[in-house]
């Protein structure tokens, strides 16, 4: 395979889900950080075989989820209490207690904005390029076929001793893609 | 103990039970690469004949309801039945009707993903798009109830905006809440179906064969490539919004509820109304999910990703949202009797045997009775039986809504001002042309989009697995 452009990761193949899940212990063992496996659903386990910490999603839901209930607090409290108070029914111009639904769904309706954008800024998605995509072997990610990548700015990365540690784990198809 | 030791006098180990197998939710064992060719074909090649007639037929009605509304709004409300006392007629009944059956998209995306039941992967994708174009069509009828309809937004009695005179809407009311709770609903049942659908849509981009079809599936998959740290965000925003989507679904149809039971119309006025909502909207919710998949799946060949094992599974929930709707239909009359309020005992006796007794029969024949029937096997696992059966739940979940609101509303607390509710051909053929706008919005659906979400049934394959055999393991069962 001519590789003239500057290389930009090595990919392999694998076949079955136990296949990927151990290749990806000993690549993880050999202690790289740049790369990732390609897979066409979430693996159970994955994370751990990677080497993965939790995900920090949790924590946009949560302020999202607080900006929610304080915005629906404040904006009722300011609507009918403070900007223009008309007495209804006799009942107090501001209660916890009525302005608790819209509040409510304003906690979930931000929670969710929250969960969805941090989701795509911790993946830094969307992405309109990239060029593992340009690969037609890859393209079987989203079918039936498990893919390891390893990026050549990896600090561990050396030409020959990755490709055969990629080959020792059971890696088929092992080529490099083009930045 | 004498069998347990042999004439040898060495102790008889009894051979540990087999482990039971699980009933494969794939059936015939098939492979990834199926999985994806079946799901992703139904919206590639030639569109089938069938879709266009389908589609033509929903078009048109939906272009009924189309010209309806137009002479609605032109004209005015006079033009529908309603009228004083019957205020709220077939516009709420259809609000309420529609955004019910939404429910239970969320109920199999969000509520079954918490409870770890993965048979959901099969049906939640077409479940939820049936949410979001039920809770359209629901959203219609407030919308055009009120008449001069350019007065929702500005000055706004649907948004807060304030007025001409600067008063802003006041948040005592439940029909205020309920415009942030279907409002938040929509958006939020939006985000999750989307979510969902980003692997899928990778799936699409990378089977395309033409240009524009590569530049569109790839520009909403957002160029996403399996890649496992996304899947660890991914999957824990997926359990976020499923934990989410729980309180939201649970408290949209309670503060519908509230919009009838806040108020002080015998009838209305009780506390078992947001339960009582909830199981109702569960019910009918699952009535359209049958009456939408088990056709599908014929026409479409799904009968290996929609089994028989996920209909008869649908039937059960309909068996026991049913019955905690029958319990519900006598605890308002035991409470009416046990209340002693005159009223309330009246509006309970004139629902049952007053002149809409024929509305109220019909819902106890078709809520109460026919999910009875789901008791038995042979009526969850006969898939033409369970069809009927679910349009007997549509229909009598449309009438339980008739029912609360026009037969409390006709007679409530002064003879004098009783009155009869009859429809008008307009608010027939609105109603008749939301299920065209309904039926539209699916067939477009299913012929662009992959009505099964196809990285999660493949999750559920033994063959997803890697300490399972044919995921590859090695000295496993």
């Amino acid at each position: 395979m001519p590789e003239t452009n500057t290389p930009y990761a090595l990919i392999a193949e694998f076949e079955t889900a136990a296949d990927i899940m151990n290749a990806a212990v000993r690549v993880r063992d050999a202690g790289f950080r740049r790369w990732d496996v390609h897979t066409p659903y979430p693996i159970h386990g994955m994370d751990d075989a990677m080497g993965l910490k939790n995900s920090k999603v949790g924590w946009f839901t949560f302020f999202g989820g607080m900006t929610g209930f304080t915005t629906g607090m404040t904006m009722i409290w300011w609507m009918n209490k403070w900007d223009y108070p008309v007495v209804v029914g006799g009942k107090p111009l501001f209660s916890p207690m009525f302005a608790f639904p819209v509040s409510y769904e304003l906690t979930i309706l931000l929670a969710s904005f929250g969960t969805l954008f941090g989701m795509l800024f911790l993946n830094r998605l969307p992405k309109l390029y990239n060029p593992l995509l340009k690969s037609r072997t890859f393209a079987r990610f989203s079918n039936d076929r498990f893919f390891i990548a390893i990026q050549c700015d990896d600090p561990k990365y050396s030409g020959t001793e990755t490709r055969k540690l990629l080959e020792e784990s059971g890696g088929k198809q092992i080529h490099f893609v083009e930045d | 103990m004498a069998d347990a030791v042999s004439s040898h006098g060495a102790l008889k180990v009894a051979d540990a039970p087999r482990e039971l197998e699980r009933v494969p939710l794939v059936l015939n064992q098939r492979p990834m690469g199926w999985i994806s060719d079946k799901i992703a074909g139904i919206a590639e090649g030639k569109t089938p004949r069938w879709w266009w007639i389908a589609f033509a037929i929903s078009f048109s009605v939906m272009s009924l309801m189309a010209g309806m509304i137009g002479y609605l709004i032109s004209t005015g409300v006079g033009v529908w039945g309603l009228n004083n006392p019957v205020g709220w007629a077939w516009d709420i009944t259809n609000f309420v009707f529609w955004i019910g059956i939404g429910h239970a998209g969320t109920l199999i995306s969000a509520i079954l993903f918490l409870l770890r039941q993965k048979w959901r992967t099969s049906i939640n994708r077409a479940a939820e798009a049936m949410t979001l174009f039920a809770v359209a069509c629901a959203g219609i009828f407030p919308l055009v109830h009120t008449g001069r309809i350019w007065f929702a937004l500005y000055p706004g009695y649907m948004i807060p905006f304030p007025n001409a005179n600067s008063i802003w809407p006041q948040f005592r009311s439940p029909l205020l809440w309920d415009v942030f709770a279907v409002s938040t609903y929509g958006t939020v049942s939006l985000l999750f179906w989307y979510v969902g659908l980003v692997p899928d849509l990778a799936t699409m981009r990378d089977r395309a064969t033409t240009k524009v079809r590569k530049f569109l599936y790839g520009l909403f998959a957002l160029g996403w490539t399996g890649s496992n740290r996304h899947w660890s965000n991914y999957e824990k925003a997926y359990l976020l919004l499923a934990g989410l989507s729980t309180p939201l679904v649970l408290s949209v149809h309670s503060v519908v509820s509230f919009d009838f039971a806040v108020s002080q119309v015998p009838g209305w006025h009780t506390t078992i109304f947001p339960p009582y909502f909830v199981a109702g909207a569960i019910f009918s919710g699952f009535g359209m999910v049958l009456t939408l998949l088990i056709p599908l799946r014929s026409v479409c060949g799904l009968q290996d990703v929609i089994t028989v094992r996920h209909v008869e599974l649908m039937c059960k929930v309909i068996l026991a949202t049913g019955s905690i709707v029958g319990y519900a239909y006598g605890m308002e009359f035991f409470i009416a009797w046990y209340g002693g309020n005159p009223y309330e005992l009246y509006a309970f006796k004139n629902r049952a045997f007053g002149p809409y007794w024929w509305a109220y029969w019909s819902m106890i024949s078709c809520n109460v009775i026919s999910p009875q029937l789901f008791w038995f096997k042979w009526c969850r696992t006969n898939v033409v039986f369970v069809f009927i059966v679910s349009i007997f739940v549509n229909i009598g979940m449309w009438f339980e809504r008739f029912v609360i609101i026009v037969t409390s509303l006709h007679r409530d607390y002064l003879p004098s001002s009783w009155g009869m509710f009859s429809p008008t051909y307009v608010d027939v053929l609105t109603f008749v042309g939301s299920f065209g706008l309904f039926m539209t919005l699916f067939l477009l659906f299913m012929r662009f989009l992959p009505v099964i979400a196809i990285a999660e049934v493949k999750g559920v394959t033994p063959q997803a697995d890697p300490h399972h055999a044919l995921g590859g393991a090695k000295g496993h069962h």
